[in-house]
């Protein structure tokens, strides 16, 4: 992968100034950008300690997101939502069949898995390869069509690889049972494995299950392996986004965007750009589902079916389309909801407000308890909305208004204005 | 021969459903340029109306029956029907026989009605939005949707027959000079068909013959020239709205003794819909109701046993492959305007 990305600006032609010659160059970022990383990189290092809040046992202790089979997600579709934001974000093609990406990444995965070694680099280098070339076989067909046409067809073909996945590919898929690791896999590379022993994912012999518990007072936080690891792919992912969106290439993407009528006017034709683009995120999506099997070491078609597809697309706008924090934020986001709020049920609701007189604890419990548990998709659509509604440019647009907000008292509000327009333009 | 026309017949009845659906999406984005994809939700709202309505039709009270007594010598209690109360004992019994039918006329005035709340409280305000806002916006209102009626309704398909009459197969072979047996078609996939027809004829004629229908014609070529005559064409365009949704809800009421109505039955037509409508082009009428008999058809006899035993798992995935061929080699559909939707 860091091939590829490496690549792909170099292979452009040379537009105009690149916009990351400016301010002192960390890691080839602006000021501004390295703090983002370091921000992101922060975030994933301290993420088990500040997603455990709550002490362990309190009653406010469901909340706690701090669990490893959880944060890997975190990270595993961030990756997923920020791939999705390069070609959306940037060109404006809305893909409605990235999932068939993640879902195929994962099949590769889990085929490396199972015939080499338990080992996950050649597991992550395989999907990433895979999803590539698949996604360059999508994009170079879908690419010869814009607009909802588009979005139909990558539909299309993602709704085909699940529909095939289920029926015709059982052999390689596994069908409606999905994939899982055997001790009896013939793999190459590796010791065989006693009989019953469910084989598990490792880096270099470090399992990715391996967890270690620090306790502060009431406190537990999970430090675990495989999350580290799926983070550091993550800030590498990220890292890679950042010099993208600031590159020629990215800024071609954009041109894109914009208006593709004066790209061909001037005589560049918009495709070999877009389908790079495709072909990129069709790659991170395919280390998202490479990571997923490491993981979890399992698989099953439904991870393609299109509310899959759905889903990235609702992490990206919910996060902010085209900025480079917002898919990061939207997709633990939803995450967060889709395990939190989902596991709150009519029990802990009355333990809750059990402080308030009995009559009114029914109707609040009432009211609240279509909105949590297994209704909690009511309110990811109420919220969804919200967003689209009032927050066009997503968490990350909320964001900047509320800066806006606090700033006025000192600043005047125009100059202000000025400043957000420009660092409109700049995402 | 019997096997083509039996297949034909099969792809009807589903080609109709896609047709409906695929219609009413085409009206809303021939009229106010809007891609909804809530559409799939109000045809499950329209299934679930019948639900609701065939439920109205039960209600019952306990009467105590001094005629009769249980084994102890008690007066036995008996429920009643308030229907059949009111209209007596066998006329009680057919309404309740026929729920589904009927419930085509409480579907009409309640799908319109909901249309109209969601053009005006929500869609009016994405006319200037870009497409990928409206199918955002529109796909959180149909996940909504499904969610409260999921709440209210339970997660179990709902099971709503047919009325009596129309239980059972209708031999179609004996009519052609076939063998007795050879195609067999249940009665109410014909009905289903049929009153498919009739409502695509209804909505082409009305839009066709009526002045209404000429202003909103007119309001879908130039909305401008037609709002400088002086016409509200917004209002006019809101009524469409009610009528696509009723045309959908429609479709949902009919589609419920084929298929018990569960929450989900939206989002799972409402993809395939989508499809229809962009392989007969955007915007087009025509082309959305020619689509969906097409795909249906072909979707049935890619289900052939035969066709099956050479290219397996062929029926799941032949329409987005035709989509896929239609939409390489003619770019707007079967039937699309230049320049819609290109952008």
């Amino acid at each position: 992968m860091t091939d590829q990305a490496q690549h792909a600006p170099a292979a452009t032609p040379k537009p105009a100034a690149p916009a990351r010659a400016k301010g002192g160059s960390l890691l080839g970022l602006g000021r501004k950008d390295f703090m983002l990383l370091l921000f992101v990189a922060a975030l994933i290092l301290f993420a088990p300690f500040l997603l455990n809040p709550f002490p362990a046992g309190s009653a406010m202790a469901q909340f706690n997101a701090g669990y490893p089979d959880l944060m890997q997600r975190f990270v595993i579709f961030g990756i997923f939502a920020i791939g999705f934001n390069i070609l959306f974000g940037l060109t404006g093609y809305l893909s409605f069949g990235h999932a068939a990406f993640l879902g195929v990444g994962s099949y590769a995965g889990i085929w490396m898995m199972k015939l080499l070694t338990l080992n996950v680099i050649p597991a992550i280098v395989a999907s990433v390869v895979v999803a590539g070339l698949f996604s360059l076989v999508v994009g170079f067909i879908s690419l010869r069509r814009s607009g909802i046409y588009f979005s139909i067809l990558t539909l299309a073909f993602a709704m085909m690889s699940y529909a095939l996945a289920y029926s015709v590919l059982t052999p390689i898929t596994g069908g409606e049972t999905g994939l899982q690791l055997k001790y009896f896999d013939p793999r190459v590379l590796d010791a065989p494995l006693e009989a019953g022993v469910t084989p598990r994912a490792n880096l270099f012999g470090i399992d990715m299950q391996a967890s270690t518990n620090m306790r502060f007072g009431a406190w537990i936080f999970t430090l675990n392996a495989g999350y580290y690891i799926a983070g550091v792919v993550m800030l590498i992912a990220f890292y890679l986004s950042i010099r993208l969106f600031r590159s020629p290439f990215g800024m071609m993407l954009r041109a894109v965007k914009s208006n593709q009528n004066r790209l061909n006017y001037t005589g560049i034709s918009p495709k070999p750009y877009t389908l790079a683009a495709f072909v990129i995120s069709g790659m991170y999506a395919g280390l998202a589902g490479g990571l997923l099997v490491a993981m979890d070491t399992q698989v099953g078609a439904e991870r393609m079916f299109w509310t899959a597809s759905g889903e990235v697309v609702l992490m990206t706008i919910l996060g902010g389309a085209g900025t480079l924090i917002g898919p990061v934020l939207g997709s633990g986001f939803i995450k967060y909801f889709e395990n939190i709020v989902s596991k709150i049920n009519e029990s802990t609701l009355n333990a809750w407000f059990s402080f308030l007189p009995d009559g009114l604890q029914d109707v609040v419990v009432a009211i609240i308890y279509p909105f949590v548990g297994k209704g909690w998709h009511l309110t990811l659509g109420l919220l969804f909305m919200a967003v689209v509604i009032f927050l066009p440019g997503g968490l990350v647009q909320g964001g900047q208004k509320l800066v806006t907000v606090f700033r006025r008292d000192r600043k005047s509000a125009d100059a202000e204005k000025a400043a957000a327009e420009q660092r409109q333009t700049q995402e | 021969m019997e096997a083509i026309i039996l297949q034909v017949l099969n792809g009807l009845d589903k080609g109709s459903a896609y047709a409906l659906i695929a219609l009413g999406l085409t009206l809303i984005f021939g009229t106010l340029g809007v891609v909804n994809f809530a559409h799939g939700a109000l045809f499950m709202l329209g299934a679930f109306c019948a639900v609701t309505f065939s439920r109205l039709l039960q209600l019952s009270h306990s009467v105590v029956d001094e005629t009769r007594t249980d084994f102890l010598g008690n007066p036995l209690k008996v429920d009643v029907y308030y229907v059949q109360e009111i209209f007596g004992e066998t006329a009680g019994a057919a309404i309740i026989d026929w729920a589904v039918p009927l419930s085509i006329l409480f579907a009409i005035p309640v799908m319109i009605a909901i249309g109209v709340a969601m053009e005006r409280g929500l869609i009016r305000h994405f006319y200037k939005r870009p497409h990928a806002d409206q199918i955002l916006v529109t796909f959180g209102l149909a996940i909504v949707l499904q969610e409260i009626i999921k709440y209210f309704y339970g997660a179990n398909p709902i099971p709503t027959p047919a009325p009596d009459a129309f239980v059972g197969s209708f031999d179609f072979g004996v009519l052609l000079g076939f063998d007795p047996g050879g195609i067999v078609y249940p009665y109410w996939r014909l009905i289903y068909f049929l009153f498919a027809a009739v409502i695509i004829a209804a909505v082409f004629a009305f839009l066709q013959f009526t002045t209404f229908g000429m202003v909103v014609r007119a309001g879908m070529a130039d909305r401008e020239t037609v709002t400088l005559l002086g016409i509200d064409i917004d209002k006019r365009f809101t009524i469409m709205f009610g009528i696509a949704a009723a045309v959908a809800g429609l479709a949902g009421v009919m589609y419920t003794p084929i298929n018990s109505p569960n929450y989900h039955m939206g989002m799972d037509f409402l993809v395939l819909s989508f499809v229809v409508v962009v392989v007969g082009g955007m915007g087009s009428l025509p082309g959305a109701v020619l689509a969906g008999f097409l795909l249906g058809i072909i979707e049935a006899f890619a289900s052939m046993t035969e066709v099956l035993d050479v290219l397996p798992g062929i029926n799941q995935i032949i329409i987005y492959l035709v989509a896929i061929i239609v939409l390489l080699t003619r770019p707007r559909g079967l039937m699309g305007r230049k320049g819609v939707m290109e952008d």
